[in-house]
């Protein structure tokens, strides 16, 4: 028995600490911990298995079609990533699932971040070590990506490598590109949710509480975020049942777009649907005389980008805004509530 | 800067904090001298927990300073909370993982090393008696055992300055005893200053050099034992037990009106606790007796601390000039 309990105290210094130094990136310590708590979580695993049999089966149902196509026409662009975005047979494609499926894989790592703490009654004794108080919320944000992340590759890869049996082909450079680019853009989604139910956990003093609200939140974009566009639309630009104009039809779906931006799935949508489709060349509206005018080629990644920006600029602006509210609300807080 | 080092470990000035209008903690002034044993006493909601709060810069004081070693823990959050180790009221660990865990847990936030962290861990549950029980997890663990968890947590980052809060709530006597003779020998065999706080004064005041008591959010008393005992001779406090069977309200009125008794109080079925300001037992036990009662216990707490606790918790919390030793 070497270790002494305790300092002794003649040794204890007055001056500013020359050590601070040392204290510094408690986040990490505290990220590594929650990211290990993730990944061991039975959450963690019973939702890579839903999410990779969805997408199983969205791939399955999609390749049909593909082994069909690709067998008839041997110059298609891209064929792989069809996979994605391909939904026949009334099974959604794998980044519609996505971005249903999202959400939770969002809401399951953040629900009980703060409140976890507080009703374990570990917050106290947490921040009471020398770290400060921010590194709790930044470590725990960091940790739920890192988690996200590492979920959502699991569940590619075990889809790619469906896909890549099924067609018998792999995919190319360009489609390995446009791959992390979706996955980039999903995790940015799913991080969206990340922070919103981070800050469910901070305002509420129970998880089941915070995690219902996260639900309730999902659902109402999920169920209701199409229904309440459309309903906007209707009643500031009405079509006439009898003969509408071309003008009133395009103002009322102009405003139901715009309505339907504010959800980050409709965003979501919009971005990886262009990243995935090399083919599609428009975020917005799409009618007859658009696609007759299109050429009929091909995006590269970087011109499918331009058209995406906006929609993942959006999508990282609320991943901010939705943080810094969790990280301002937290630091207001008493440690003792 | 720091001041120069003149042997106080903990010291607060004029420090106050408003919870909207309800003044938690009321312009304390406080020293704790370096390897002292601080008692700060007081009942529930009297503003210990918010004092050490601010002490460890876990909530800004409304107004008025908190040092520890000289140093502010607003602007220096890091350096104090590196060497005071905190043991929370009502201490929570990760259910889920093992109390190895929980304490590499907190030994990696101090920053402690591969293999130091681990040493230390398995020394430290061994010196807490918890060595058997070390890979099990938190959650099977009974409440004395997670207290005496806590005290190695707190103690995990070699702390100069120990704060207990509320350390005996809730567990057995023994369990007391053994914690607060661990305290002690800490306090002798490496010189930590330790401030513990509780509500119950009997079982603190033999570890504790002087005591703070703390009511409202104000200190009342401050001294030795002997000290804040010495400012009781004028108070005159005794216990009485009677049959049950005799009327409260009759054997209150008959006790109250004997002259020099100041209150009379129930203490549980057929016990009493009066006060008076000089020594009236026999007019007492003779009034008592003539009303029918059975006196099966009676005895003057004289000036232990249990009649100071009494004195000071009981309402007399206005006049300042009752402060002792400040």
């Amino acid at each position: 028995m070497t270790a002494s309990i305790a300092s002794a105290p003649d040794t204890v210094q007055l001056r500013a600490d020359p050590d601070t130094h040392k204290l510094y990136g408690g986040w990490r310590i505290i990220a590594r911990k929650e990211f290990g708590d993730h990944v061991h979580s039975v959450r963690f695993v019973i939702l890579v298995v839903l999410m990779a049999l969805a997408g199983l089966a969205s791939v399955h149902s999609a390749s049909g079609p593909i082994r069909a196509a690709a067998s008839a026409a041997t110059d298609v662009p891209s064929i792989f990533l069809y996979l994605f975005t391909l939904s026949p047979d009334r099974v959604p494609a794998f980044h519609e699932f996505l971005a249903i499926l999202g959400p939770l894989l969002g809401i399951a790592f953040g629900f009980d971040a703060v409140n976890g703490e507080r009703s374990q009654r570990t917050l106290p004794r947490l921040v009471a070590q020398p770290i400060h108080r921010d590194e709790v919320i930044n470590g725990k944000f960091v940790a739920g990506i890192g988690a996200i992340a590492l979920a959502l590759a699991a569940v590619m890869a075990v889809v790619v490598s469906y896909g890549m049996l099924r067609l018998g082909v792999g995919p190319t450079i360009n489609d390995v590109v446009r791959m992390i680019a979706f996955f980039v853009v999903a995790v940015v989604y799913i991080a969206l949710w990340l922070a919103l139910a981070i800050v469910l956990s901070v305002v509420t003093r129970r998880a089941a509480t915070a995690a219902l609200a996260g639900i309730a939140i999902w659902l109402v974009f999920t169920l209701f975020g199409g229904l309440i566009a459309g309903l906007v639309a209707d009643t500031v630009h009405p079509v006439p049942t009898t003969s509408p104009t071309t003008e009133q039809v395009l103002a009322n779906a102009r405003l139901e777009l715009m309505v339907r931006r504010f959800s980050p799935s409709q965003l979501y949508d919009e971005a990886t649907g262009v990243l995935l489709n090399p083919a599609r060349q428009s975020t917005g509206l799409i009618i007859q005389d658009t696609t007759s005018q299109a050429l009929p080629s091909t995006l590269s990644l970087s011109e499918s980008l331009v058209l995406a920006w906006w929609q993942v600029a959006a999508l990282v602006g609320g991943v901010v805004v939705m943080f810094a509210a969790a990280y301002a609300l937290f630091m207001q807080q008493e440690v003792r509530a | 800067m720091p001041p120069e080092d003149d042997g106080v470990a903990l010291e607060t000035r004029d420090l106050t904090k408003h919870y909207g209008d309800r003044t938690a903690v009321d312009s304390l002034n406080l020293q704790i001298r370096r390897g002292e044993i601080f008692g700060l006493l007081g009942p529930n909601g009297a503003g210990k927990t918010t004092t050490i709060l601010m002490l460890l810069g876990l909530t800004e004081p409304s107004s008025g300073e908190a040092r520890v070693d000289g140093l502010d823990p607003r602007r220096d959050p890091l350096s104090v909370k590196r060497r005071v180790g905190y043991l929370p009221d009502d201490v929570g660990f990760y259910d889920e993982m093992t109390a190895r865990a929980n304490l590499e847990y907190t030994a990696r936030l101090n920053r402690l090393r591969e293999p130091d962290a681990t040493e230390r861990t398995e020394f430290l549950l061994e010196q807490v008696g918890l060595s058997s029980v070390i890979d099990r997890r938190v959650r099977t663990f009974s409440r004395g055992m997670r207290q005496r968890l806590g005290l190695a947590d707190a103690l995990i980052k070699r702390p100069s300055i120990l704060i207990l809060d509320e350390p005996t709530v809730n567990i057995d006597p023994e369990g007391v005893r053994e914690l607060l003779k661990f305290v002690a020998d800490l306090r002798t065999d490496e010189g930590l200053t330790v401030l513990l706080s509780s509500h119950l004064l009997h079982q603190v005041e033999t570890v504790c050099d002087r005591i703070g008591i703390f009511v409202s959010g104000r200190l009342v008393g401050l001294g030795t034992v002997a000290e804040l005992a010495g400012a009781l001779d004028d108070d005159w406090v005794f216990e009485l037990g009677v049959d049950p069977g005799l009327s409260a309200t009759h054997l209150a009125g008959v006790v109250g009106a004997v002259s020099g008794v100041r209150t009379v109080e129930g203490d549980g079925p057929g016990r009493w606790m009066i006060s008076a300001g000089r020594d009236v037992h026999l007019e007492l036990l003779s009034a008592v007796a003539a009303a029918g009662g059975t006196i099966d216990h009676f005895v003057r707490r004289g000036a232990d601390l249990d009649a100071i606790y009494h004195r000071y918790f009981t309402g007399r919390t206005d006049d300042s000039e009752h402060r002792v030793g400040a």
